[in-house]
């Protein structure tokens, strides 16, 4: 569909226009001045790391936007950006599961890939990097781009304002960019899921609040008047991590020409600040902006509505308010007072209702047509994502009751029960919507739907492999650490406990290895796919064909 | 008015804060479930299968 040259290009002003470049100059002067007067070499090298992507952003800009109307203007959907996002998303999937590999490996085998003299290949530097490139890197990149293709699908407008989307798609990897390369030098504040310092947190909030206003004007425009459920979750995803993001990270900077920061919190108020971030970042972030994919996406891979939309109305308004509440289950039996950690452990209980629903909703949408289990791959990925998601909730609550987490706690069944939810939900959504959105977007049929197979079934081993390795692994160390001998003295020095770990250690490594084959498989699926697949059929979806 | 003490806050928070979820709970349901809404709710499962591009 075309819109005419008045709405676009003639315009007489816009706002995006004047914004980004405005933008792009201030970051270069910034990079220039702290490269030019830092005393911190650290900072010096994320300055012109810094400074090395506004002059690539502001080099794409310039050829894009200056003098002239990019192509993808002119359609009425603003497919462009998506797709870029959808190449981010991949690359930064393959990327981060593969740091995971190696520091899988390094705990295997501590010099496996670690050079004493190249102090960032060492484990406590690439782990953060393995954690961020998956969250924040791959989900994230997944999370706005499926937001801005269900957005404009739902509300029958183009993203609101013009080169904003893009802003955001570069500004989000830029922050990427210097979150990891930070970790590599040894920049961090030390808060689990938040150590990017205080730069790179000043500049996520400028990206973030853009993509506030993207996604909040291109509601605004709708031509559709109900707001689908899916962009409530997405908005909740949203809004919420502006607020955990803004609170968490205030910190007063050393100086502005130095990385080093300190946090505004201390002691017990500092560590609930940070569950209350790092909990809720699983809450928002990696389940309710996936959500919004399993709201948008099922419904269409499936071609029938949700089960029940009521259901997800109740599902949307108890999850917001109840996750909020369940951080300080982070902090059981430490100096949090009691009656906080008893509020966190009875609201992550509560939460079983919200998820076990929201579960119960997006596989019945399946109800009636239980055989395209069998015959659309991609589908099937996402309905097993949605009961991992079950899955990964229902171990939740119960590692949050203080006699279970008395056992679970620091020890490997935690390590398990979060790739349970990583692997098998956040990472089958995920790679469920990427292998919908290639088609769609580049309009093409998927290239091969037995690749998905085999990449369904070599992951799927692979995460059977790494939850039950870490689950066995965790409640061992958890019971070898409380094992007393006849004389009341503990019975296992730690490094036993190290030594027992190993094998499971390997099991967990093989797990990963084999789904970061099964990211591999898809990348290579994918990228066939918008290079040299079929054209798809004038009717979408693109599995109609088969399915039929 | 005199400070507010640790247990009164906490003694608040544990009183009314169930009340007040209680009732945004059953304003959530009463929405979702309102009969004249029913219609709206219906309509609005099928936007995403409405037809594109």
């Amino acid at each position: 569909m075309q819109i005419t040259q008045a709405q676009t290009a003639q315009s007489p002003w816009r706002f995006d226009h004047y914004f980004v470049p405005l933008v792009i100059f201030l970051g270069l002067l910034a990079a220039i001045v702290e490269a030019a007067r830092s005393p911190d070499p650290r900072m010096i090298m994320q300055a012109w790391t810094f400074g090395a992507c506004m002059a690539a952003f502001g080099a794409w800009y310039m050829k894009t936007y200056v003098g002239r109307t990019p192509a993808d203007e002119k359609n009425f959907y603003a497919d462009a950006v998506i797709k870029a996002g959808v190449i981010a998303s991949t690359f930064w999937g393959v990327a981060g599961m593969l740091v995971g590999v190696i520091i899988a490996l390094q705990l295997c085998f501590p010099h496996f890939l670690y050079f004493p003299d190249l102090p960032w290949t060492n484990f406590g530097r690439m782990r953060p990097l393995h954690t961020s490139a998956v969250v924040f890197a791959f989900g994230g990149n997944v999370l706005i781009t499926t937001s801005f293709y269900a957005v404009q699908r739902t509300s029958r407008a183009r993203l609101f304002g013009g080169s904003l989307p893009w802003f955001v798609m570069w500004g989000y990897n830029i922050f990427i960019v210097m979150a990891g390369t930070g970790y590599l030098e040894g920049i961090s504040q030390s808060r689990e899921y938040a150590e990017p310092e205080w730069y790179a947190d000043i500049w996520l909030t400028l990206v973030w609040v853009c993509y506030l206003l993207t996604f909040l004007g291109t509601l605004w425009k709708r031509k559709e008047p109900h707001i689908y459920v899916a962009n409530w979750f997405y908005l909740a995803f949203i809004v919420t991590i502006a607020v955990l993001h803004i609170v968490n990270n205030l910190a007063m900077p050393v100086s502005f020409l130095e990385t080093k920061s300190y946090s505004l919190f201390s002691g017990v108020q500092d560590a609930l600040t940070q569950w209350w971030y790092g909990h809720n970042a699983v809450g928002f972030f990696l389940t309710a902006g996936f959500l919004g994919i399993v709201y948008y996406f099922i419904p269409k891979q499936a071609e029938r509505p949700v089960y029940s939309y009521r259901l997800s109305i109740i599902h949307f308004w108890s999850l917001i308010f109840i996750y909020i509440w369940a951080g300080p289950h982070h902090l059981l039996y430490t100096a949090l007072p009691e009656w906080a950690q008893t509020l966190g452990m009875t609201f992550s209980v509560i939460l079983w209702m919200p998820s076990w629903g929201g579960m119960i909703n997006g596989l019945m949408t399946l109800s009636g047509a239980w055989d395209k289990l069998r015959t659309d791959p991609v589908l099937r990925m996402l309905v097993v994502s949605v009961a991992f998601y079950g899955m990964a909730t229902f171990e939740g609550p119960v590692m949050s009751v203080k006699a279970v987490n008395a056992l679970s706690h620091y020890t490997n069944w935690t390590i398990g029960h979060v790739h349970s939810g990583a692997l098998g939900w956040v990472g089958y959504i995920s790679f469920g919507a990427l292998y919908c959105l290639v088609p769609w977007l580049w309009k093409k049929k998927l290239y091969s739907n037995a690749l998905v197979e085999w990449h369904f079934w070599i992951s799927t081993i692979g995460i059977v492999l790494y939850i039950t390795s870490m689950w066995v692994a965790g409640i061992m160390q958890g019971l070898m650490w409380r094992a007393y001998n006849e004389f009341g003295f503990l019975e296992y020095a730690f490094s036993e406990v190290v030594l027992a770990m190993h094998p499971y250690y390997i099991i967990r490594a093989i797990g990963g290895l084999l789904y970061l084959t099964g990211t591999l498989i898809m990348a290579f699926n994918l990228w066939k796919t918008a290079t040299s697949g079929q054209p798809a059929a004038a009717a979408q979806p693109v599995l109609a064909a088969e399915a039929a | 008015m005199e400070r507010w003490a640790y247990e009164d806050v906490l003694a608040f928070a544990q009183s009314w804060g169930a009340v007040y979820f209680t009732l945004m709970f059953l304003v959530a349901f009463a929405y979702a479930w309102w009969p004249k809404n029913r219609a709206r709710f219906e309509k609005a499962a099928h936007i995403p299968l409405k037809e594109e591009d």
